[in-house]
Order: structure tokens, then C-alpha cells, then sequence
């Protein structure tokens, strides 16, 4: 029930953080990504405040048996590169400067109540499902190899 | 030609002006605060796009906890929305079909590689993986590139 109630505060936490940042403003998003124009920098410092404050959490958390509320950690343990990686995240990457959002922003901007944010949000809910549905084909048109990506526990 | 020109000289006006270190300094603070609650209270990564297919798909006794975490991304977007509401100001916004292709990318490439800003960009980067690591160069080297083809192909019409 706590681990319940701190997931939720977790995502506010992230949210709030998010707005204040500016990555849900696709404007400033766009304009980071705008290298080659009049490059924005501000979502560096979002990364790097991000990153500071999770790699000293990350190293608390190898000295940890076990987290606080749970009986144990669930955490991503592959470290091999393969091209699925590559061209997903080229994908990704290829929607995030079209849209100017990313998947969190996009949530927490459906609480601005706008239409544009909301049917986004739709088209990366229907962009999962036809992952899933191709993978599903995949398998079972090619009895070689089942790759076990049905995983959702990521990065 | 001259007129594609002055909109330039603008925008760059306009971006320096809205070059916020200040802000995107401390918002990046707090995501690394909720990333690290997620992950020395819950032992989970605080991947967003992980965590909404992990809904989408269900899996017995493992959503609950992904509903929360959704729920606290809207809470804390209906906070913004009362005291914050630039946030929401989001200055550019795709036509429609734009924003569906955007969508549909954003869905399926999260999938195939297994995470987006949030889980690779911070929690993989900050954990030293290789595999985060070259996922966040190339999805920040794709974005960049079509905003660069946008750009020039629309000359800042879209």
C-alpha cells in the first residue's frame, strides 16, 4: 500500500519537475534539438540536474539489500547492443523532434486539458500496441527464435 | 529568401531570451528526486514509456504500481496547470496528422528500444549502461536531424 502511495508521489515529483524544466513545452524541446539553427540548451541542464541527483540514488542503492518498501530490486540487467536498440531509439528519436514530446511530458501534459497532447498520446498508445502485434507476428510466423521482448521492464 | 531570413533572425532573438538554466536546472533536480524514490523506495526504474506499455499490456500484480506512477504524472500535471500554467504554454504545436506520425513513432520506437528520455536518458545514463547510452546519442541525434529537415523543408511555416 505505501509502495502504492510512493509511486504516486514519485510521478508527481517527476511531473512538477518536468513542467518546471520545460520539457513539456515542445518549443524548448525543439529548440534544444535545433543543433544546426539556434541551438537551446536548457535541456542539458534538465539532464544533468536529472542525472546527478539518480546517479548518487543508483550508487545508495548497490549498498542496499533490498529498496524500502519492496522485497526487491527490478532492474534492467542487459548491457549488450543490438540493432533493435539502435533503430528503436532512432525511431523514438525521429517522433520526439517531429512532436516535440516525449513520452512523460505528454502525460503530464494531459492535464492541460488540450486536444493536440491528447491525441498524441493515443498515436504512442496505438505506436505500443502495433509493436506489440509485430512481434507477436513475428513469432509465431518464425519458429527459429522467440525473442523474449515482451518484457515492459526497461532501459 | 529575405523574408525566411528576418523570421530567423527573430527566432534567435527569441531563444536567447528563452535560454532558462536556472529552471531547467532545478526541474532536472526534482525528476532525479522522483526517479530516485522510485528506485531506493519501489526498486523500479522510472522509465515512462516502460511503465505505460506495462499498463497497456497487464500483467497480473504488476500494474497497480504503474497506475499510481501515471496517476502522480497527471496530479503533478494539474498542479503545474494551477501554478504553473506556462508550463503548458508550449509555443509550437504539429498539425494533426504531424502529431499522430509523431505519436505512432514515439509508441513503437520506445518499444523496440526498450526505453525513451526518462529510462535511458536519465536512469540508464546515470547507472553507466552502455546500451542507455547509445540509445539517448541516437534518439538526440535523429531528433536533431528532423528538426533540422523540418526546419529547412518548412522554413519555420509548420
Amino acid at each position: 500500500m505505501k509502495a502504492l502511495l510512493t509511486s504516486f508521489l514519485s510521478g508527481m515529483v517527476f511531473a512538477i519537475g518536468l513542467g518546471i524544466s520545460g520539457m513539456t513545452r515542445p518549443v524548448k524541446v525543439i529548440g534544444f534539438l535545433d543543433f544546426f539553427g539556434e541551438w537551446d540548451a536548457s535541456l542539458a541542464l534538465v539532464m544533468l540536474g536529472a542525472i546527478a541527483v539518480y546517479f548518487v540514488a543508483n550508487r545508495l542503492s548497490t549498498k542496499m539489500p533490498s529498496p524500502l518498501l519492496s522485497p526487491d530490486f527490478s532492474l534492467p540487467k542487459r548491457s549488450d547492443l543490438d540493432t533493435k536498440l539502435i533503430i528503436g531509439a532512432a525511431i523514438f528519436g525521429a517522433g520526439w523532434g517531429l512532436g516535440g514530446f516525449c513520452p512523460g511530458p505528454a502525460l503530464t501534459s494531459l492535464a492541460s486539458g488540450a486536444l493536440p497532447v491528447f491525441i498524441f498520446v493515443v498515436a504512442i498508445g496505438i505506436g505500443m500496441y502495433v509493436h506489440t502485434w509485430a512481434t507477436e507476428l513475428r513469432a509465431t510466423n518464425s519458429s527459429l527464435t522467440i525473442s523474449p521482448s515482451n518484457s515492459t521492464q526497461d532501459a | 529568401m529575405q523574408q525566411g531570413l528576418a523570421a530567423r533572425h527573430r527566432t534567435k532573438n527569441s531563444l536567447m531570451h528563452n535560454f532558462t538554466p536556472i529552471a531547467s536546472l532545478l526541474g532536472g533536480l526534482l525528476i532525479g528526486l522522483g526517479a530516485s524514490a522510485m528506485l531506493l523506495l519501489n526498486g523500479r526504474i522510472a522509465g515512462i514509456s516502460g511503465i505505460l506499455a506495462g499498463v497497456l499490456k497487464p500483467v497480473r500484480g504488476d500494474t497497480l504500481w504503474r497506475g499510481c506512477f501515471l496517476g502522480g504524472l497527471f496530479a503533478g500535471g494539474l498542479l503545474l496547470r494551477l501554478f504553473m500554467p506556462r508550463a503548458f504554454d508550449f509555443g509550437v504545436i504539429r498539425p494533426f496528422p504531424i502529431l499522430i506520425v509523431a505519436g505512432l513513432l514515439v509508441g513503437f520506437g520506445t518499444r523496440l528500444g526498450s526505453g525513451c528520455t526518462s529510462g535511458h536518458g536519465v536512469c540508464g545514463i546515470s547507472r553507466l549502461s552502455p546500451r542507455s547510452l547509445l540509445a539517448t546519442i541516437t534518439f538526440i541525434a535523429t531528433g536533431a536531424l528532423v528538426v533540422l529537415l523540418v526546419n529547412h523543408l518548412t522554413r519555420g511555416s509548420l
